[in-house]
């Protein structure tokens, strides 16, 4: 049953990803982006991953989904068609995704137990997170606490991120500068 | 901008409320099921959005100035750095959350609902610049363009 749902909604995801290079309207493609991101987001959900799925759900196919579409309503409503037909993208594309997946055959299963990455800290975290933290979502028991430095890091970024984007787009400075009437 | 569409104004405003209150459930209920500050933010940021792009950013821009949201992104972060540094004053090390309380599990849980709440503060914050930096702009295309 898992395996038949993994399959569907990975072959959704391939024509979404395909319909999405194919299309020009870029209003459409963003939309199906959404899709695309919805998918994916089920997909952790069967991977057991909720916490990954929420952050997709809301991230990719909520608000970037509507910041596309601010950037749409900026600049063109389609992309123009290529000047001319060259297979030298494709080529990388395939390239790309061979290698990775030569990659992917020495790696360990889907969610095998003795895994490298499952043998390090993990068990340690779910020992110690019912009396040391004591709260039920091991995730966030690991995210805030024990590398509670990390999410910092990760904070910043965001900070940063939007510190860049009101610096580059809002044009806040040419306003104010305005108003001092230069 | 969007004064013809009736339908999406009223949904709308049944929608903005429910929407706020499931932001607040999932960055406070983050210790229980999934959730936390950053699926919050994003969610309690939408909502907002989702108001401005129905009722014209002007509006939204009355209820949540710009000079706020600016100011709130470096809230977040100065929260969840604050709560690392007052732990260090109380004889701990960064962000060490057992010295925040005198039971250090009640410290932790103390510790980690601070600094959701902070990371929320600036994902949200972040989220809502960005939309305004996108959408104060003068648009090329028009509603009919569409």
């Amino acid at each position: 049953m898992e395996l038949a749902i993994t399959l569907i909604l990975f072959v959704a995801l391939v024509t979404t990803a395909i319909a999405i290079v194919v299309m020009r309207h870029l209003f459409s493609v963003v939309m199906l982006s959404g899709v695309f991101s919805l998918l994916a987001a089920l997909l952790f959900i069967v991977m057991d991953a909720v916490d990954v799925a929420f952050t997709e759900a809301a991230v990719g196919a909520g608000i970037s989904t509507v910041l596309m579409l601010g950037t749409i309503a900026l600049t063109a409503r389609s992309e123009l068609p290529p000047a001319k037909f060259s297979l030298t993208p494709l080529a990388v594309v395939v390239l790309t995704g061979a290698v990775l997946i030569y990659g992917t055959l020495d790696m360990p299963n889907f969610g095998t137990p003795d895994a490298p990455v499952q043998m390090h800290v993990g068990p340690d975290y779910i020992a110690k997170t019912p009396t040391d933290i004591d709260v039920p979502n091991i995730v966030t028991a690991v995210l805030a606490s024990y590398r509670g430095f990390d999410t910092l890091g990760e904070v910043t970024v965001v900070f940063t991120a939007g510190l860049g984007v009101i610096l580059l787009i809002s044009g806040l400075g040419k306003r104010q500068r305005r108003k001092r009437g230069r | 901008m969007m004064d013809h569409h009736l339908i999406l104004r009223v949904v709308t405003k049944l929608l903005v409320a429910p929407i706020l209150l499931f932001g607040l459930y999932v960055q406070f209920h983050g210790d229980f099921g999934p959730g936390g500050g950053f699926q919050a933010g994003v969610i309690f940021a939408v909502a907002f959005i989702l108001y401005g792009l129905v009722f014209s950013l002007k509006r939204l821009c009355k209820t949540v100035p710009d000079w706020l949201v600016h100011r709130l992104i470096a809230v977040g972060l100065l929260l969840y750095a604050g709560t690392g540094v007052v732990s260090m004053f109380l004889g701990g090390a960064f962000l060490d959350y057992n010295v925040l309380s005198k039971d250090p599990v009640a410290g932790q849980h103390w510790g980690i609902l601070i600094i959701e709440l902070g990371v929320g503060i600036t994902v949200f914050a972040v989220m809502l610049a960005i939309y305004y930096a996108f959408a104060g702009r003068p648009p090329a295309l028009d509603d009919a363009d569409w």
